[in-house]
């Protein structure tokens, strides 16, 4: 299933491409896009457990980028 | 720079960057101008405590959102953080200071500890306002999102409601100056509508009973009454809004180099710094110099300048082109698109007008006659052909005559005895009429009275006006052109020559058209790109297959949308060359940038670590570049 989020507060470059290369580490990731000229997130995760995913993929980018919000 | 233009939190970092700045400098020109400097106020072992005790007050007011982050990231594991390294390579400068201090040596070294920061928060700003009005820059592009549709309830009464609870067959009644919030048919009224922002075209359509509005374009002038024919998910500005924003995700092959060379770099450098202290500092024993060095190398080793820069032309360059009208995917495309360098065309529609069209009527001086006879036999026929008989006579045609269809050549009008002959060379031989030849290239219709020949019409397909431009500006891009059509072979070189086409294929079924441009993608080179331009109907398969399909006049046609990777909104063959110097311009710049910034910052290290530059120029060369970048980048959201 695939979701785009809004991020809010997304400031660097930088931190969403290492946002991205977290995210896609995570069991059950298919794919996933960071993207900071729009400031969202395409997801696509098993659907099944997105909602377990979801949970961890929020977890990782709160430890990777603490100020930038995933809006859900 | 317009104040307004600005969001809250660059405000207020600005107004916090500028009374550091202010604190700073003031100290930093009485610590230079007062002899023996700040540290010589007190006198002692202690007097480095004064100008530190300064010089740290501007640090924190500069800084503290940076130490704070530090921290936190630093117990979240994350290594190679931007504001951790500034941290150390900061706090490591304060260090040496107060070492420097300590054991006697001259007072000095604070200031740029202090620089360092304020400059690296300076390139931070410079940063996150570009983006921020870059964003904004194409939010106001796409100021077509509708606010709400008047519903016209079945009471007779209107209320104000969001578009989306608008559903199919609904009437709608949209006010001048109002945005038409869904796509539907004018059912009642008639007004201008201005569809600027649509296709970047800049003269306003009329409109009345019975025409096709598309969302997204302002009334101008008087009241409509609209039947809604598709939900706003389905209408044409939600499909735009969603293919714009949706452009950003695809990324371009510029955009993940930089985004892996930055994730090895980071460590490369840090790794590199903490050798240079280590070896050296064993070796020579002289460890403040080499900790030094390797502090200026770690003000350098932080790559988000260089990573923003790149998104950000793209984004730029995406933007340029949607003000023309110009719909691109992704920067994926634009990339690709630039390298472009064989075109295929569909030929109706797309280099033609696709209409047929009285081209010429011989002899010249009966020409009336002709077209008066002609008339009379074709009025009653559906055929294109007759149809553009009729329109170019433009007058009721006279009626009272029979009609015999003579299958496969023509037809035969009758009326008290004379009889009018109108059809091709196989009913002019059938009847025995002597005929004068037409050699020109289309579908030519001759016409006999009384056994009598009379004229000739030609029927061609007329080619666009700016067809010949574009195609001789793509040829001189050294682009291979190439026309697919199904008309035959005399037709398709006639058209070619004209407008200066390097190849074409003729005689081609639908499927066919597929087929070639396969043969086409199987015969290039690794760097070749095949573009397909079509006018989106009936072409999608091909316009999927190709590396870029270009559909034309993308308003109201979803499957050319859908489709295709370049929209062309507006019906005009210019796009593509405008299109090409916008991704040529982009693409120009992303090289640019990627260069410019490695080779500073190489350029920087180079020179830090022989002792040549010190922690000043580093910090300067590193925001420098980051602005320098992206005042570049910038430059691609320019005229064409």
């Amino acid at each position: 299933m695939k979701k785009v989020f809004k991020l809010e507060d997304l400031d660097c470059a930088n931190c969403a491409a290492k946002m991205e290369r977290a995210v896609a580490k995570i069991d059950g990731v298919n794919e996933v896009n960071v993207s900071f000229m729009g400031q969202r997130m395409t997801l696509d995760a098993d659907e099944s457990r997105f909602e377990e995913i979801m949970e961890k993929v929020v977890k990782t980018c709160k430890k990777v980028e603490p100020d930038c919000k995933i809006i859900r | 720079m317009k104040r307004s233009s600005m969001s809250r939190k660059d405000k207020k970092n600005l107004i916090r960057i500028l009374i550091a700045l202010v604190l700073f400098f003031a100290i930093f020109i009485t610590d230079k101008a007062m002899a023996g400097g700040l540290g010589g106020v007190f006198s002692g072992p202690a007097a480095w405590v004064f100008p530190f005790l300064l010089y740290l007050v501007v640090y924190l007011i500069i800084g503290y959102d940076v130490l704070w982050r530090a921290v936190r990231n630093i117990s979240h594991g994350q290594v190679f953080d931007e504001n951790f390294l500034m941290c150390v390579a900061t706090l490591g400068a304060f260090a040496l200071a107060i070492y420097r201090g300590v054991t006697g040596e001259e007072i000095e070294g604070f200031d740029e500890a202090c620089a360092v920061l304020l400059f690296y928060q300076v390139g931070e700003w410079f940063q996150s306002y570009a983006t921020g009005k870059s964003r904004k820059s194409i939010a106001s592009l796409m100021d077509i999102r509708p606010d709400y549709a008047n519903l016209v309830k079945e009471n007779g009464s209107v209320e104000r409601v969001d578009p989306s609870e608008v559903k199919v067959g609904d009437t709608i009644l949209i006010n001048p100056g109002e945005k038409v919030p869904l796509d539907g048919v004018v059912v009642k009224g008639a007004s201008t509508l201005d569809t600027k922002a649509l296709t970047g075209e800049s003269l306003p359509r009329e409109v009345m009973e019975g025409s096709e509005i598309v969302s997204g374009s302002v009334d101008l002038t008087s009241q409509l009454e609209v039947r809604v024919e598709k939900a706003f998910y389905d209408s044409t500005v939600s499909k735009i809004l969603e293919l714009v924003e949706n452009a950003a995700d695809q990324k371009s092959k510029a955009e993940n180099f930089i985004t892996k060379f930055a994730k090895y770099y980071t460590p490369i450098v840090c790794g590199v710094a903490l050798l240079l202290a280590v070896v050296p500092g064993l070796i020579t024993t002289d460890w403040s110099t080499w900790i030094y060095r390797a502090l200026s190398f770690l003000v350098v080793s932080c790559p988000c300048a260089l990573v923003i820069s790149i998104p950000l032309s793209f984004f730029a360059g995406i933007g340029a082109a949607s003000r023309y009208g110009i719909l691109i995917k992704g920067s994926n495309y634009l990339e690709k698109f630039n390298s472009a360098n064989t075109f295929v065309f569909d030929k109706t529609g797309t280099l033609t007008k696709g209409n047929f069209a009285v081209a010429k009527i011989s002899p010249a001086e009966r020409a009336e006659e002709v077209l008066r006879l002609a008339a009379i036999a074709e009025h009653d026929s559906n055929h294109p052909i007759a149809k553009s008989i009729v329109a170019r006579y433009g007058r009721e045609s006279e009626s009272g005559y029979t009609l015999t269809n003579i299958a496969g050549s023509g037809i035969a009008a009758e009326k008290e005895g004379e009889r009018i002959l109108c059809g091709n060379e196989k009913l002019m031989q059938q009847y025995g009429i002597a005929y004068a030849k037409e050699t020109g290239i289309g579908t030519v219709v001759y016409v006999a009275r009384n056994g009598e020949f009379v004229g000739s019409l030609l029927i061609a397909d007329e080619v666009k006006p700016e067809s010949k431009q574009v195609i001789g500006e793509l040829n001189a891009m050294d682009c291979k052109t190439i026309m697919l059509t199904g008309d035959n072979e005399s037709i398709a070189q006639n058209v070619a020559n004209e407008i200066g086409l390097t190849g074409y294929k003729a005689s081609l079924l639908p499927q066919n058209k597929v087929e070639e441009v396969e043969k086409l993608l199987a015969q290039k080179k690794q760097k070749d790109v095949v573009c397909f331009v079509g006018d989106g109907i009936n072409d999608a398969p091909v316009l999927m297959r190709s590396d870029i399909g270009i559909a034309m006049g993308g308003v109201g046609s979803d499957a050319a949308i859908e489709a295709s990777d370049i929209v062309l909104m507006k019906d005009d063959l210019k796009g593509i060359s405008l299109a090409k110097r916008i991704a040529k311009k982009t693409m120009a710049i992303v090289f640019q940038n990627i260069v410019f910034s490695i080779a500073v910052k190489v350029a920087i290290l180079i020179l830090s670590a022989v002792g040549i530059a010190n922690m000043w120029l580093a910090v300067f060369g590193d925001v420098g570049v980051a602005v320098i970048a992206i005042l570049n980048a910038m430059r691609v959201n320019g005229k064409y």
